[in-house]
């Protein structure tokens, strides 16, 4: 069940020249929480009508952890915040990753798509293994903690100045071929890169969920904004529905 | 102080406990926000706008920001008349507030069919939209034309046995001619305004927000529009009005009230603060408290025009 506070910012950090890690005392969101892969969904400043959908990261009794990029003026907003400073967050909202502590997963994340995988290792217990891409070296973020959380982290980018260079989707293929019995790809990041990584698993026969984006106004499924197409021509929300969907469901014809 | 003022009011014979209801589209059937308070709180609600069959709606994305506003183009996605008198209409009948059914339809007779359906099922209210900027075929084609708003009107009424209100298109000359023609095709009500026409455009990839190009604009942003064609209408027609168009506090819903409206309805702003409609009843309490009125249905028309 969603709820509605006011959450101080306990912590405000920088994790790159892009991206911002903010801790947030949130002990009523934190306890609603089913999983990994939810979001919240922030009032970013009284001229913005819209929240921003931000996803969970990590999170304990008494606070959750949010890391996000600036892409426009919300999320600019949003970094010019510091510890201490209040914020109206909405949430947890979305159905997240369908998992188990103990499971063989392999997550896969591209960019800011990094940081909800990071749940997920945590709740796995360490029995996960991650392929984590960026564009570049100067993007890289949470790798202590993949590495403290996870069995074993693989590493790409772009342009080769971090790990090997080219997509996850190379890397995912690796892995399969090497290890059959991964019960579960779980992946989040940019949408040409869910589909690469949503083929490579279909390929090895490896059940696969993704995290979706779409536009959001009510985050909570009452203003049907959020459409997806799903591959049988339905539409579901990315919202209420997802954000996690399993891969063969969903439409990945642009 | 507050407690001396009656907040219940009348709108086409039905009494809302409240005169705030949320707007058409912007709340689903109530599931939703149902989780964050009591429904019950609510004056009424509107449910998203119904068609005789399901449907799915327009292509993604389908929501704009805009400065104090959103553009959207859902486009009328819901599943059909039977399915919400199936599964969705009993859930609300356990809470007590007014539901009005929201309604679209191609034709005027698919209006009748559905208006038939709604009356039998048991709504209190019935929405028609003839004003609907989303949807290719009807809609917004019979909201604009005087004529055909009152051909559908005239066929809803005489197929519903529950009371009629009739949405208002905003996206007109003269808002007023709608109006009297609806009234006098038997209307017992009107509500508007429902979005207006709108378009952002991404400056890099030179493409349009939404993937229909255009959508309905709606927030903060709308309201002066709406307060003007509120007063407009009051001073047209004789039957009750729902205001709506932008309201996020208690002055807002003051404004559109004086302007003429029996009721307000909350949309968007929801979208920013979930209880938006629960300030605007308290802070519409609290205007009338300070202005010493018994009752809240005496800021209805009380604007004095220069
Ligand atoms: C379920 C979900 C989880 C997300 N998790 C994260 C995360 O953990 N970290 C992170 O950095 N970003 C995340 N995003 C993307 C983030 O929501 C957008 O970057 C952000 O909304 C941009 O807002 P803005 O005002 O800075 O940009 P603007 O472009 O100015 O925003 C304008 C409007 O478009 C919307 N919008 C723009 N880009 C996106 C997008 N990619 N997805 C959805 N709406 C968008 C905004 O919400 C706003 O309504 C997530 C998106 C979704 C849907
Ligand atoms: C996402 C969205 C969906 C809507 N869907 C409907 C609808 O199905 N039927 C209808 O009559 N109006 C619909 N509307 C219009 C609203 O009911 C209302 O008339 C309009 O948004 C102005 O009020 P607001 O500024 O408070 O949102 C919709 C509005 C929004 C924002
Ligand atoms: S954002 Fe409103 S339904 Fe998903």
């Amino acid at each position: 069940m969603p709820v509605q506070a006011v959450c101080t910012v306990a912590e405000a950090v920088r994790l790159n020249e892009f991206a911002y890690s903010f801790t947030l005392e949130a002990p009523a969101l934190a306890a609603a929480i089913s999983g990994p892969g939810q979001f919240v969904h922030i009032k970013c400043g009284h001229s913005r009508l819209l929240r921003r959908p931000i996803s969970i990261c990590d999170w304990d009794g008494e606070t959750l952890r949010i890391v996000f990029e600036v892409r426009g003026e919300g999320t600019a907003w949003l970094a010019r915040r510091s510890a201490g400073d209040r914020l109206d967050v909405l949430g947890p909202l979305g159905q997240g990753f369908r998992m188990a502590r103990g499971e063989k997963l392999l997550l896969v994340g591209g960019g800011i798509g990094v940081p909800p995988m990071l749940g997920c290792a945590k709740y796995a217990g360490g029995s996960a293994s991650a392929v984590l891409g960026f564009r570049a070296a100067d993007r890289a973020m949470l790798l202590e903690a993949f590495e403290e959380n996870c069995k074993a982290v693989s590493l790409c980018s772009d342009d080769g100045t971090l790990g090997v260079k080219g997509f996850v989707d190379a890397l995912v293929c690796e892995w399969l071929e090497k290890e059959k019995d991964f019960t579960s790809v779980l992946a989040c990041g940019p949408r040409p890169m869910l589909r690469a990584v949503a083929r490579a698993a279909a390929r090895y026969g490896v059940p696969c969920q993704v995290s979706m984006e779409e536009r959001m106004a009510c985050g909570v499924g009452a203003c049907l904004g959020c459409a997806i197409q799903m591959a049988d021509g339905t539409i579901k929300h990315v919202c209420k529905d997802g954000p996690v969907f399993a891969a063969e469901e969903v439409d990945w014809n642009d | 102080m507050t407690e001396c003022v009656d907040l219940s009011v009348e709108l086409a014979g039905v009494r809302l406990k409240n005169p705030v209801v949320v707007a058409s589209g912007t709340f689903g059937f109530g599931r939703e926000y149902g989780q964050l308070y009591a429904l019950s709180e609510l004056g009424g609600i509107c449910c998203k706008g119904l068609t005789l069959h399901p449907r799915e709606g327009n292509p993604p994305p389908r929501i704009a920001e805009t400065p104090m506003g959103i553009l959207n183009s859902v486009g009328l996605q819901n599943p059909g008349v039977d399915t919400f008198i199936a599964r969705e209409l009993p859930e609300l009948r356990r809470h007590d507030l007014a539901v009005i059914a929201n309604i679209s339809g191609n034709t005027p007779e698919e209006y009748g069919v559905i208006c038939g359906k709604l009356s039998e099922a048991g709504v209190d209210l019935i929405e028609v939209n003839i004003s609907c900027p989303n949807v290719k075929a009807g809609g917004l084609a019979y909201g604009t034309k005087p004529e055909l708003a009152a051909e559908v009107t005239e066929v809803a009424k005489r197929h519903a046995s529950v009371p009629v209100m009739v949405k208002l298109s905003p996206n007109v000359t003269d808002i007023t001619e709608i109006a009297k023609a609806v009234e006098g095709a038997g209307a017992d009500a009107l509500s508007l305004i429902n979005t207006l026409r709108g378009m952002r455009i991404d400056v890099n990839t030179r493409r349009p927000i939404l993937h229909m190009n255009t959508g309905g604009l709606s927030g903060p942003a709308v309201l002066p529009v709406a307060v003007r064609m509120v007063w407009e209408v009051a001073g047209a027609v004789k039957i009750p009005i729902l205001g709506m168009g932008g309201v996020a506090k208690g002055e807002d819903a003051a404004q559109l009230m004086l302007a003429g409206a029996s009721a307000v309805a909350v949309g968007t702003a929801c979208f920013d603060d979930p209880f938006v409609p629960l300030k605007v009843r308290d802070g519409l309490t609290e205007i009338a408290a300070a202005q010493g009125l018994a009752r809240i249905s005496d800021l209805t028309g009380g604007v004095k025009p220069w």
